[in-house]
């Protein structure tokens, strides 16, 4: 590092001009996955927090005949399908789960404008942001004067409606125990958890009553944070759900199984048995169709910020090496091995890359613990040091590319008049 | 003999034929000796000087490096001879430009695997010998030519060498200050035992070499005892 240090030192504007550049795209690689990450807990972190090993869905056909991949918006769990589930040896608990979009409307004239479980056939099971949509407008109450807050909550005059992931769950077990923060009996016919950003968003509080397509039901606590597809979750009884959200299909219990504690060989048995298909809990957020198509844009767009940052410190440092190959010649001839020079170029880009990448790092941080209760954003660990430490293994990467041009240099060329 | 040429042969492809540069050319230098090398451009001083400094492998013949043969090493081992045995005075003082005066003498250090702290004793010593010692925090911009070839000269000494190799060192120099050198080097030669060899158009300083052998068309051959 002698030479190293003291170039950098004497080159201050360019390696600073350099350093620059990493920290810029350190600080966008570490916002874009504080933001990535933000945006997938409050699409899948309902799903992903379910205490369960599989999901397990119903095996539906694609256009083509061929298997679809499992989806939330399609599932159907029959009560035929969870008998024979309850039945797989092995399995420490099956637990149905219910999943659709809807409205929970509030206030004294709580009315969402239908009447019995008919109208609920109206609410989409399971899907993205368009479902919610589509329950939406079965479940308006119709008004001149209504206006609707960023969050999706929705006052019409004498009420409030907002838009709420509806989570079927049954009474006293484990996801009705998880959706209450470890309340057993929270969620009850008739009773429901609020996840913590619905509460704030509805304003409700326990005690208060509701209405979810014609269903009236009482707030029974407020639970930790859980979203699906962006919108924040409501927990009720898988009864109180199969009212709300059974779509002229009587037979549906559920949309999906929970299950726990079972063996490869035991599910796919089951599956074929069933006609069902079982994913495990961290392949589950997959089949939420929103979050596939978010998070592999955003993903794209990490990885080519770290290709582009490999590309533009790789090229800086093969025009830095070409600019030294009459140093790199003199060194050689004086009696430094190759080895010695590419250690000594090596660990200065890595200062450089150090410098610039840790102080982006240390900017998207504290930009992102700003932006945190503005923008969904998660900080920690693996949204900051991990880009971080990929920025710096990328860009040495390319600048050990770069500078193997050293191993080239003909010290003899140090010798006569040519320099 | 601390640096000894046997029937040194190199030669280059030249298009279709062979160049033969070094043509069994056989040179010994005795620590403390100076000797000179003069001859028209092209005759070969230069291919004797990177013969000499383990820069190419001739073709055929020996060379030795205080008491190294360095005829048959690999790239490696004779880096380590270059660098533990050998100092080189360039053309151009090749200095570089992002380290001071003293530092230029502290990287040979480095590059050798010794202390730099203890080396700058070792430096500074030797830029007293060429009496630069006011100018050891200066960068190569801000010298003048004669003290950039002082600190070349310097920064060849910094690893003790044996043997001393000397490229053209009055080429960019005026006459006055091309002497100073050459006596400089004169000095440095008796006092610290070296193999000095240097390859010289400047025919005015060789009254102070103890030797001058002449180079023509690859073969050396003595004009004065």
């Amino acid at each position: 590092m002698f030479v190293a240090l003291r170039d950098l030192r004497f080159a201050k504007g360019r390696f600073a001009l350099m350093g620059a550049v990493v920290l810029l795209i350190t600080l966008l690689v570490t916002m874009l996955s504080g933001l990535t990450a933000g945006l997938a807990r409050e699409n899948i972190s309902a799903v992903s927090g379910l205490p369960s090993d599989h999901i397990v869905f119903s095996a539906a056909e694609g256009p083509d005949g061929a298997a679809a991949k499992p989806s939330f918006s399609d599932s159907r769990i029959s009560e035929r399908t969870w008998r024979e589930w309850k039945e797989v040896k092995g399995i420490s608990s099956v637990e149905p789960l219910g999943v659709t979009m809807g409205r929970i409307t509030s206030g004294p004239d709580a009315d969402d404008g239908t009447e019995g479980p008919e109208t609920a056939d109206a609410a989409t099971t399971a899907g993205g942001p368009e479902s919610a949509g589509a329950a939406t407008s079965a479940g308006d109450t119709a008004s001149t004067s209504e206006a609707e807050s960023t969050s999706g909550s929705r006052s019409t005059s004498g009420s409030r409606s907002t838009a709420a992931a509806l989570f079927g769950v049954e009474p006293g077990g484990d996801l009705a125990r998880a959706a209450g923060g470890g309340s057993a009996g929270a969620v009850d016919t008739g009773r429901i958890v609020l996840s913590a950003a619905l509460a704030e968003d509805s304003g409700l509080t326990t005690g208060a009553k509701v209405r979810i397509f014609g269903r009236d039901l009482t707030v029974a606590g407020v639970g930790p944070a859980a979203s699906y597809s962006h919108t924040p979750v409501a927990w009720m009884s898988i009864g109180d759900w199969q009212w709300i959200a059974r779509q002229g299909d009587a037979d549906t219990v559920a949309t999906v199984l929970a299950l726990r504690g079972a063996g490869d060989a035991a599910l796919a048995a089951a599956d074929r048995r069933s006609g069902t298909v079982t994913v495990p809990l961290s392949d589950a957020p997959a089949a939420i169709g929103s979050f596939s198509s978010e998070n592999g844009s955003l993903q794209l767009m990490r990885g080519f910020l770290f290709a582009i940052s490999a590309l533009v410190i790789g090229a800086f440092f093969t025009v830095w090496t070409i600019q030294r190959r009459g140093d790199v010649a003199v060194l050689k001839a004086l009696g430094a091995s190759t080895g010695y020079l590419l250690r000594d170029a090596l660990a200065q880009a890595v200062v450089v890359l150090l410098l610039g990448a840790g102080v982006g790092g240390a900017l998207g941080a504290g930009a992102g613990a700003l932006a945190e209760d503005a923008v969904p954003f998660v900080l920690s660990f693996a949204t900051t040091a991990v880009p971080v430490a990929v920025m710096i293994l990328l860009g040495a990467a390319g600048a050990a590319l770069a500078i193997r041009k050293i191993t080239s240099v003909d010290p003899l060329t140090a010798l006569g008049a040519s320099r | 003999m601390t640096l000894r040429l046997d029937d040194v042969v190199l030669t280059y492809p030249d298009g279709d034929r062979t160049l033969t540069a070094l043509d069994h050319v056989d040179l010994t230098v005795a620590p403390g000796e100076f000797t000179a090398v003069v001859g028209p451009s092209g005759s070969g001083k230069s291919s004797l000087l990177a013969v000499a400094a383990t820069l190419i492998t001739p073709a055929s013949g020996q060379v030795s490096v205080a008491g190294h043969d360095v005829s048959g090493a690999g790239q490696a081992a004779r880096t380590r001879v270059r660098r533990d045995h050998i100092g080189i005075v360039f053309q151009q003082s090749n200095l570089i430009a992002s380290l001071t005066a003293l530092e230029q003498l502290l990287v040979m250090a480095h590059i050798s695997g010794r202390p730099v702290g203890e080396a700058a004793v070792r430096a500074r010593e030797l830029l007293v010998a060429v009496d630069l010692a006011d100018k050891e925090h200066k960068r190569p911009h801000q010298l003048s030519g004669g003290e950039r070839q002082r600190v070349n000269i310097a920064r060849a000494l910094m690893n003790e060498p044996e043997v001393l190799l000397v490229d053209e060192p009055t080429s960019a120099l005026d006459h006055r200050r091309g002497e100073q050198v050459v006596s400089l080097l004169a000095k440095l030669t008796k006092d610290n035992s070296l193999a000095t060899v240097m390859v010289t158009h400047d025919l005015a300083t060789l009254g102070m070499v103890d030797t001058v052998l002449t180079m023509s068309d690859g073969r050396l051959t003595r004009d004065r005892p």
